[in-house]
């Protein structure tokens, strides 16, 4: 290999700008379009019809709600795979983020398999407590929640083994005990992952469409989420879609910036 | 048995420390010792942030760790107050939120560790410090709050791992001086351990010097002792002093590497340490006319200046290094590769039992 004298190797070749400007132009033209093919004439009016309003309503609901549950049940599941050493951890990682990959709507069937009213689990729920999870609005957020928590998990479980631990030893030498020390000095710790990790779940199950739609179904009012109602706006009224499309992009929008500090100072290591 | 009586063996990837120490209420042991010699370790497994592999550890009678009985009790409920190097002062909470951290965490109510926590920032100086948080603060004050913070806790051991190693020479001389007062004063009456790499940190502030060395104690005993008798050849180094190992007999010792010196006390039979002053050795480019018993003639090695002395290295035997004023090495003319003379008195020299 010969370099040129006096060229540094690092920066590309002029005419790679061609195809690089085209990638730019093709991620920014469809959110170019969204903007001027809005109707803003008319946004107010469309974004507190019924349906709209419901839809809105409901997608907050859930979401808020994913976000809690994945909260509740995944902050504990990052500390264990960071911290607890047990058979299988490696597997128990990997499986966490499968629905990272997995296609939404694929998850959406396998829902319905375990916690349908057939499911392999949703049949004794059904029977013994009268739980009906499929086309009901918490088998929204029980989709929402399946695609999402993977997002808290992956970030939490990143910030805690990137903790030093030499601080929660001096807590230990305190007097506290491990809850203590967990709830006192490693959360605020990590306070900024766990920030990001929510605002990334809730954006997440914000905009989840195929898993909830294949195992919660598309009920106005009670499954229909705003990325349904976009959906069915498209073939009734499309400037609906476009208006509740904007919604959704709005909140893309905040979330970046949210993100801008935290997601890239705390550095999970996902 | 009161105060802290521990017998420690820790193994792990090949390294064994296997150090007895025992510290009586109100005594503070120094423990001196290289980088890698199992200081840290040793603190670790008296404060239980390790299990030791063997032994047996109590502290005030109580025993808090013996694997052969199956006992281990976790650090968080050991009464182990532990002063860090590197302070590890918690960021999120403000000084006098982490001197309450150890009262708040055994229990206390906030309303009750906020002034008892109140208590030991003003005794400790840190009073205009109280609602800082810690990260707009100094180190040496940084030192004092974690010094602060551990005896909030009420601990029945005080450790301290390397207290002044983190700190600027000057800051190191305050909080050295401080440290004196407070780790004698009303606020801990237990006994301490302080582990430093820094032979005079230990002489300041130490009763008692044990020197670890490769996961072994090499000598023990009052701070003038190790200070006027080194064992090693590390503690001699890091005092500065020249020691010399040989067999005495008849007021005459033959040195183990070569060379014989004269000493006034005919008493003293068989191995003995010789510790020599670098200061009480003279040089001179002609054999020496004066009263001194040891004349030796030796070879240059080295010249260092140290301040306004200068410590010169003379290969013997016996090999030692000389500290000369500035104005000598000038008038001597000495320099690497010359050949020199040596003396020294016989009543300069330090002969004890090795």
């Amino acid at each position: 290999m010969t370099t040129r004298r006096g060229r540094t190797v690092t920066s590309p070749p002029w005419w790679v700008a061609v195809p690089a400007t085209l990638a730019l132009l093709f991620l920014a033209l469809p959110l170019i379009a969204l903007l001027v093919r809005a109707p803003w004439d008319r946004l107010w009016s469309v974004l507190t019809s019924p349906t709209s309003l419901d839809a809105l309503r409901l997608s907050l609901v859930t979401a808020t709600s994913a976000t809690a549950l994945a909260f509740v049940v995944g902050v504990p599941l990052a500390w264990v795979l960071a911290r607890a050493s047990f058979p299988g951890r490696r597997l128990a990682r990997a499986l966490v983020t499968v629905p990272l990959v997995l296609p939404p709507v694929v998850g959406g069937i396998a829902l319905l398999l375990a916690f349908g009213r057939r499911g392999i689990v949703g049949q004794y729920l059904d029977s013994c407590c009268g739980i009906t999870l499929p086309f009901t609005t918490p088998g929204v957020v029980v989709a929402e929640a399946f695609v999402a928590m993977p997002f808290l998990v992956i970030t939490v479980e990143g910030a805690l083994r990137g903790l030093d631990t030499r601080l929660e030893d001096a807590a230990s030498t305190l007097g506290a005990s491990r809850w203590t020390v967990f709830r006192r000095v490693t959360l605020p710790l990590i306070l900024p992952s766990l920030v990001a990790g929510g605002v990334l779940t809730f954006a997440r199950a914000l905009g989840e469409f195929g898993a909830t739609i294949t195992f919660a179904g598309n009920l106005p009012g009670v499954t229909q989420t705003l990325p349904l109602a976009v959906y069915v706006g498209l073939e009734g009224d499309p400037s609906e879609a476009v208006a509740l499309s904007l919604v959704l992009l709005a909140v893309s929008v905040i979330v970046l910036v949210a993100l801008r500090d935290k997601w890239l100072r705390s550095g999970p290591a996902s | 048995m009161i105060g802290l009586d521990a017998r420690v063996v820790v193994e792990r990837d090949g390294f064994t420390l296997d150090a007895d120490l025992t510290v009586d209420p109100g005594e503070i042991v120094a423990v001196l010792g290289p980088n890698g010699a199992g200081k840290s370790t040793l603190l670790r497994a008296i404060s239980g942030l390790e299990a030791i592999t063997a032994g047996t550890i109590s502290c005030d009678g109580t025993v808090v760790d013996d694997p052969s009985r199956g006992i281990f009790v976790p650090a968080s409920r050991r009464r182990i107050g532990m002063v860090f190097q590197e302070y590890r002062l918690f960021p999120h909470l403000t000084v006098l939120e982490n001197v309450a951290f150890g009262p708040r965490s055994t229990g206390m109510a906030r309303t009750e560790a906020r002034p008892f926590a109140g208590e030991f920032v003003d005794r400790l100086g840190l009073t205009e410090f109280a609602d800082r948080r810690v990260d707009s603060i100094s180190g040496g004050q940084a030192q004092r709050v974690a010094l602060a913070r551990a005896l909030a806790s009420r601990p029945q051991v005080l450790l301290l791992d390397e207290p002044l190693a983190a700190l600027d020479a000057s800051t190191r001389l305050d909080v050295r001086a401080w440290l004196r007062e407070h780790l004698r004063g009303p606020l801990f009456r237990g006994p301490t351990v302080l582990v430093t790499h820094d032979a005079v940190d230990g002489l300041a502030l130490a009763d008692r010097i044990v020197v670890l060395e490769d996961g072994r104690i090499t000598q023990q005993g009052t701070a003038l002792d190790v200070a006027r008798r080194p064992a090693t050849d590390y503690v001699a180094r890091l005092l500065g002093l020249n020691l010399l190992r040989g067999g005495a007999r008849d007021g005459a010792i033959a040195l183990h590497d070569g060379g014989h010196l004269q000493v006034p006390d005919t008493a003293v039979v068989g191995d003995v340490f010789v510790a020599v002053r670098p200061s009480a050795i003279v040089v001179s480019t002609q054999r020496p006319e004066g009263s001194a018993r040891n004349v030796w003639e030796g070879v240059v090695d080295g010249v260092e200046p140290i301040g306004d002395r200068v410590r010169v290295t003379v290969t013997g035997p016996p090999t030692v290094v000389a500290e000369v004023t500035r104005g000598a090495v000038s008038d001597l003319h000495v320099a690497r590769g010359d050949s020199v003379w040596l003396s020294v008195k016989a009543t300069e020299l330090e002969v004890y039992p090795g």
